[in-house]
């Protein structure tokens, strides 16, 4: 069971899947569920960045918000400055892979261990934060952007068709374009995982010093990974910001590092499709409970997180995936017990 | 010359700060090696305690010496038998749980007391520096600041509590079989930082203004100083303090604040860069 959810099935299908939803949901859903929809695609392309670099790369970044929300911020001021929206999504990639790039470098290099490379990641999105709360007034304006403070950034540009920053992608075809990068930023990153620079990645993660010694340069290595995983969180904060219109520096709070961190690891550490899931199923339970007034957000997600790290260290999926196995293995052991009566 | 006597108060009420926020942080993290991701919600406790107090009556000192101290303490206590008790040693699921109780600590208290900041008046009148201004709370900050780290050393150098706290961290297992209970040093020292949180929240609540998001504000800056000051409790907050509030202070003043956060940062950064250990990592091993 476990073996063919690995092999390349499991991913051609999850794609195949992923496809199915992107052509038929705007058929029969209304636009607030694609609205919805939408959002969740956003959110699982930022769930997938932290996915790639903690799953697969074993880098432990608990501050993906901040190049998402740097993506953010990058999207809004060079969107409202030149107008058209397709040359600002490149720059919101790229600034965030050279923030990540940059921020690696101090980490890696600095060879920080695991619980340090946590933290200074945290610590980064809340002073991330801190500074841009402070941005009030017209000393900080970036061309005709005002950072506009713990207020943000209002009036960012829908994404517009290349070129043409006039038309504006409707509703349906803003979520076929998130939720199409989705699959192809999933795609690409098991296709990655399937060459000779994905298995060094692995042989890093397994056993840091036997990669060294086997003459890879493991700190540049994990660099690379590191500013890929920001370059995908800076496309997801980019479609966020023009998703929701506006962008403020609540995107960097500890509400938002916390739920990429959350969703990875109710998906399961070492899966890409797991946190997608899990991104998914909690954000419309999140949704749910404080659109009833029952609980807001952050109390949801922090009940949510202890229970993991109590009771479901391996995540949900793998811990279910392993259940079923053991009951699987059970049900066709009394098989050949039966047999054997 | 005023200009740099109010510079100076500046620089040392920035160390003051950093020295209250982080001591209950260096306490916890230095002796059991749990990182508590809700340091910043237990300052946002204290606040709300002293808060509390204050509006139902209470003596403004009775309230911040004793209320929210001893609220906040007994707080960490039952959190500490809850949660923090089945994560030593698992350094990361301790980090990431107390993440989760971080957040559901400000989310259960906007749910219960609103979103809205509440002001408390500062104690105390302006302290005025020939042209220049300030307030006496200030200094009575810098006076709290200095008396509690020279307390703390004290209470760890000489009191027989003292020793048993620092025996249990160098080696619990020795300690153990000396008669020491470990879960009962352990439970007593998540209060004890968790107080001393408390307490700095009540003192920097009306500086700071009371409200469930404060917290967040005071994680940073507490976490930079205990990384930036390594192994040991007093000397590496100490030292650590002084150098980014320093820094803090100076860059501000250079510039304005938003450049001083950021600054403190990229300090902290090189500065792991270059000390991966902290400061008491490299200088002053073995003090307390």
């Amino acid at each position: 069971m476990k073996r063919w959810f690995l092999s390349g099935w499991g991913t051609v299908l999850a794609a195949l899947l992923g496809l199915a939803l992107l052509i038929s949901l705007p058929f029969f859903a209304s636009a607030y569920t694609l609205l919805q929809a939408t959002l969740y695609a956003i959110l699982s392309l930022y769930t997938l960045s932290l996915a790639y670099i903690w799953g697969y790369g074993g880098i432990m970044c608990f501050g993906q918000a901040a190049f998402f929300g740097a993506g953010a911020y990058t999207f809004a001021v060079a969107a409202i400055n030149l107008g058209d929206t397709t040359l600002p999504l490149l720059l919101a990639v790229v600034i965030s892979a050279l923030f990540a790039a940059a921020l690696g470098y101090f980490m890696f290099y600095g060879r920080l261990t695991d619980v340090y490379m946590g933290i200074v990641t945290l610590l980064t999105t809340l002073i991330c934060s801190q500074v841009m709360s402070q941005t009030a007034g017209p000393n900080f304006t970036i061309g005709r952007v005002m950072l506009g403070g713990f207020n943000g950034i209002p009036s960012v540009p829908s994404i517009n068709f290349p070129g043409h920053p006039d038309s504006n992608l409707d509703v349906d075809q803003f979520f076929q374009l998130t939720t199409g990068i989705v699959i192809v930023a999933y795609g690409l990153l098991k296709l990655l995982q399937r060459s000779a620079f994905g298995r060094i990645t692995i042989a890093v993660r397994e056993n840091e010093s036997r990669a060294a010694l086997l003459g890879y340069d493991v700190r540049r290595h994990k660099l690379i990974v590191f500013s890929i995983g920001g370059g995908i969180a800076g496309m997801a904060g980019a479609f966020f910001a023009s998703n929701q219109l506006f962008i403020d520096p609540n995107v960097f709070n500890l509400a938002m590092a916390a739920q990429c961190v959350i969703w990875v690891m109710l998906g399961g550490v070492g899966t890409l499709i797991g946190p997608i899931v899990a991104c998914c199923g909690l954000q419309f339970l999140t949704t749910w409970l404080s659109g009833a007034n029952i609980a807001n957000n952050s109390f949801v997600l922090g009940v949510v997180l202890m229970i993991i790290v109590l009771l479901l260290p391996s995540g949900l999926a793998p811990a279910s995936l392993s259940t079923l196995e053991r009951l699987s293995r059970r049900a066709s052991a009394r098989v050949h017990e039966a047999d054997g009566a | 010359m005023d200009y740099a006597a109010v510079i100076l108060i500046q620089v040392l009420s920035a160390a003051a700060v950093l020295v209250l926020v982080s001591s209950g942080l260096a306490i916890i993290f230095g002796m059991m090696r749990i990182i508590n991701i809700a340091h910043g919600e237990f300052l946002m406790l204290g606040a709300y305690a002293f808060l509390v107090a204050v509006r139902s009556g209470a003596n403004i000192w009775f309230a911040m010496f004793v209320v929210a101290p001893l609220v906040v303490g007994t707080f960490g206590v039952i959190v500490e038998r809850l949660l923090i008790r089945f994560l030593y040693g698992r350094i990361v699921d301790s980090l990431l749980a107390t993440w989760g109780l971080s957040l559901f600590l400000s989310g259960g208290i906007t749910m219960a007391f609103g979103n809205a900041m509440e002001g408390i008046p500062t104690p105390f009148g302006a302290l005025s520096i020939g042209r220049f201004s300030t307030s006496w709370y200030t200094v009575f900050i810098i006076a709290v600041a200095m008396l509690l780290l020279v307390t703390i050393a004290l209470v760890l150098k000489f009191t027989r509590l003292g020793l048993v706290a620092r025996g249990s961290m160098q080696n619990p297992s020795m300690a153990a079989s000396l008669g020491i209970s470990p879960s009962v040093t352990y439970a007593a020292t998540f209060g004890t930082g968790a107080a001393l949180a408390g307490l700095a929240g009540a003192i920097l609540a009306p500086v700071t203004g009371v409200g469930p998001n404060i917290g967040s504000g005071f994680i940073a800056k507490s976490f930079i100083t205990v990384v930036g000051g390594g192994a040991s409790i007093v000397t590496g907050t100490g030292l650590a303090a002084a150098f980014f509030g320093t820094i803090n202070q100076l860059v501000s003043f250079w510039q304005t604040s938003v450049w001083g956060d950021a600054a403190t940062l990229i300090a902290a950064l090189i500065m792991l860069r270059v000390l991966p250990r902290g400061i008491t990592g490299r200088f002053f091993q073995g003090a307390i």
